[in-house]
């Protein structure tokens, strides 16, 4: 089987470089994350080096390295979430996981995500978890949340 | 000049187009600069520069800014003046504040403009960066915390070396400059070859030290401590201690490593004279047997791991010769160690180079002879410096003494190693002996001579003519070895040296050299081969006594065992 990474770079020109950035979204799209081995590809197709490339997907916030966890949280810093509170859920989410936004928790259960606005404002602030959304969280809730999720887990 | 501007109140001719920060250093202002780099393309990106542009109104970034006709500028108006203390305040509020622990403290930029624009207070303070150093590579030690961030370092890696082993990583506040996903260097494209810590204004780019060890060694009275030095070395400290740029210490240096207690003190230019043995022969061999062609020289370790990783089919190019180092190295723990009877693991053997990618090539695992290191410890050229102020040593006082023999006499061909174009000249030299039995009556090969990144020419030897082509700075070498890609095979031997001007210019020399300090170390070196007596390598003395009481005869058994190494492909981040 094809790699997703060889699939995508395959109908992309050699050497065009101003095509990386729809690249590596794509590739993100397929395989959930770059990997090393995506950067290093990618970069060979384009005559990049790897350094530029990731220096260029970090300075974009879409792009992740490491792949997503099994539950995959998407803390929302859009306006209505950010006016009731979003960053203090963002940081206590990093301080309980141990993990900065883009990252995966080691034991891969959760990795977490910023996005702006998931169009659910009324419920302000807000976090989706897989799909399911969280209303008005703070704090304390998160914790229980993320609790909530980890014993699911052992159940299982 | 086609165009007057005013200048603090004064007129000044200009060329349209020229950048305003040329006209200013012309005419003897000196702007402050972080970003700015001579002979690139402005980046204008730290606003150090800043002037005011009194027709506008605003503060331009003189780096650039191409002058106009009838501008009218101020360099220190108090606004002026207190932009630039702003900006050396915000690039001081998350800085590590631990200049007294800094290996740069007294010779970076950072502090430089603090203290000129009288920073005696903290106005802005911010989180201290809190980054991991990275201490993974061989050569380099990188300290994020005190980066800050002009970028000079990403491009000459990218610009002259043509790895780009490292850029910018993340956004806003959180920028850095990293290798790809951030890991170390050792495990990076980096070649070590030290040109980023030469433009680095701060601390953030050194050396991985090996003072501490050769000091423990120096005090263990079991240990036989021997040391060599480089050619480039000899000619490139008298400016430390207040002499003139370029003058040869290499009598003074041998007295001062004495002081310092090393048993045995070697000139690296002996074993230059041996890598022109056996390079010669090789090239030779090459011609004479349909070898595999151009040969490529072998002697700059940083140019080794970038065909290692980027050049791959030309692997069967390099010379099997190891560097100069490396071979004094391994004579030291046989012969010499014979010689002293001593065992070689007594015998602790350090090296003194203007180089830091000397300090990866010495523990690669292939100059490890059946457990025996060629080399245990390399010094670069700024940590000799620091030892010799350690041991309170003042060199300009001392009686000049020679080095130690048999590994002391050299011929003033295996000196010229330390300019680019050298090692071809002394080969040159020893091939066009070996080939016609004669000696080359011209000896001054004035075509690859000087500091230009590439130079060519053809030697007539006998009924061969050889095509030789001498580049400095691998960007410089990724375009030949394109061209010969490509079918151009006029070319017999190709001399590669990292750094741009050679070792003269090397990683491991000191911080804040002009071109004309490094000119001026060239020209030393041409001089010493004008006014010696031995310009050929074969008519050392020395090595061909080495020849024939301990090697035998170039390319031979015992030289192929300790002198000659192999090469691998290197699988790293590209
Ligand atoms: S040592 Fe040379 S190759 Fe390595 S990062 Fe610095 S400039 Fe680039
Ligand atoms: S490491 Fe040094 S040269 Fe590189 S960006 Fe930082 S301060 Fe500038
Ligand atoms: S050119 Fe000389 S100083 Fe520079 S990396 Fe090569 S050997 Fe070292
Ligand atoms: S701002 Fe968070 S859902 Fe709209
Ligand atoms: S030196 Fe001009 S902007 Fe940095």
């Amino acid at each position: 089987m094809k790699s997703g990474i060889a699939e995508v770079l395959e109908v992309h020109e050699k050497g065009r470089r101003d095509t990386l950035i729809p690249i590596l979204q794509e590739i993100q799209e397929k395989e959930g994350y770059l990997s090393e081995e995506a950067v290093v590809e990618v970069g060979k197709h384009l005559d990049i080096p790897s350094s530029r490339i990731y220096g260029v997907a970090t300075f974009y916030n879409q792009f992740r390295f490491q792949p997503t966890g099994r539950y995959h949280i998407q803390v929302c810093r859009g306006t209505a979430c950010h006016v009731l509170g979003s960053a203090t859920v963002l940081e206590h989410l990093e301080k309980l996981l141990h993990i900065k936004a883009g990252q995966t928790t080691r034991d891969g259960l959760f990795s977490m995500e910023i996005v702006a606005c998931i169009g659910a404002c009324g419920l302000a602030p807000v976090i989706n978890v897989n799909g399911e959304f969280h209303a008005q969280v703070d704090a304390e809730k998160v914790a229980a949340i993320m609790e909530e999720y980890r014993k699911r887990e052992e159940t299982l | 000049m086609d165009c007057t501007i005013e200048v603090n109140n004064k007129k000044i001719e200009a060329a349209k187009g020229e950048l305003l920060i040329d006209v200013l250093s012309r005419n003897g202002i000196r702007v402050p600069t972080l970003c700015h780099m001579k002979n690139y393309l402005p980046s204008g990106s730290c606003r150090m520069c800043v002037v005011e542009n009194l027709t506008s109104g605003r503060l331009i970034t003189s780096c650039s800014y191409p002058v106009e006709e009838g501008m009218r500028i101020q360099t220190h108006s108090p606004r002026v003046v207190e932009s630039r203390k702003t900006i050396v305040e915000l690039l001081l509020s998350n800085h590590p504040d631990d200049c007294l622990y800094c290996v740069r403290n007294g010779k970076c930029t950072l502090q430089d403009f603090a203290s000129e624009h009288n920073v005696v207070e903290r106005r802005i303070s911010g989180k201290k960066n809190d980054h991991h150093k990275d201490l993974s590579s061989a050569s380099i030690v990188r300290d994020p915390d005190k980066c800050i961030l002009c970028g000079r370092c990403v491009r000459v890696c990218e610009e002259v070396m043509n790895v780009s082993a490292i850029d910018y990583i993340n956004r806003g506040s959180r920028s850095v400059i990293g290798t790809a996903f951030n890991k170390g260097l050792n495990i990076s494209s980096c070649v070590n070859c030290g040109q980023c810590i030469l433009v680095c204004p701060t601390g953030a780019l050194s050396e991985k030290t090996h003072i501490p060890e050769v000091q423990m060694a120096l005090n263990d009275k079991e240990k036989m401590v021997i040391v060599q030095y480089a050619p480039a070395v000899t000619v490139s400290i008298a400016e430390e201690f207040g002499l003139e740029p370029g003058a040869d210490l290499n009598g003074l240096l041998n007295a001062a490593l004495r002081k310092m207690g090393f048993d045995r003190v070697y000139d690296t230019s002996f074993s230059a004279d041996l890598t022109i043995m056996e390079e010669s022969a090789e090239l030779i061999h090459r011609i004479q047997n349909n070898g595999v062609l151009p040969m490529i020289t072998s002697c700059c370790p940083a140019w080794i791991k970038y065909a290692e990783e980027f050049a791959h089919d030309m692997l069967p190019n390099l010379s099997t010769c190891k560097s100069p180092q490396q071979m004094l190295g391994a004579v030291i723990k046989s012969h010499i160690s014979e010689m002293e009877q001593k065992d070689p693991h007594q015998i602790y053997s350090v090296s003194i180079m203007p180089c830091v990618a000397k300090k990866f090539e010495a523990q690669r695992e292939n100059m490890t002879h059946r457990g025996i290191t060629d080399v245990d410890a390399v010094l670069s050229t700024r940590e000799l410096v620091r030892m010799i102020r350690l041991y309170g040593i003042e060199i300009d006082k001392l009686e000049p003494e020679t080095a130690d023999s048999p590994l002391g006499v050299r011929s003033s061909a295996g000196k010229l190693f330390g300019n680019t174009g050298g090692v071809m000249e002394a080969a040159i030299r020893t091939a066009y002996y070996k080939l016609t039995g004669k000696d080359l009556v011209n000896f001054r090969i004035p075509e690859i001579r000087g500091f230009k990144g590439r130079k060519e020419t053809r030697i007539r030897i006998g009924d061969l003519e050889l095509g030789v082509a001498v580049v400095s700075g691998l960007r410089n070498a990724h375009l030949l070895l394109e061209e010969i890609r490509n079918g151009r095979n006029d070319i017999h031997f190709i001399e590669v040296m990292s750094c741009p001007g050679g070792c003269v210019a090397g990683g491991g020399q000191r911080v804040g050299c002009g071109e004309s300090d490094i000119l001026a170390r060239m020209k030393t070196l041409y001089t010493i081969d004008d006014q010696e007596t031995i310009k050929m390598s074969h008519k050392n003395p020395e090595i061909i006594e080495l020849y024939r009481e301990f090697l035998g005869e170039p390319l031979g058994h015992k030289s192929h065992e300790l002198l000659h190494t192999s090469y691998i492909k290197r699988d790293v981040m590209l």
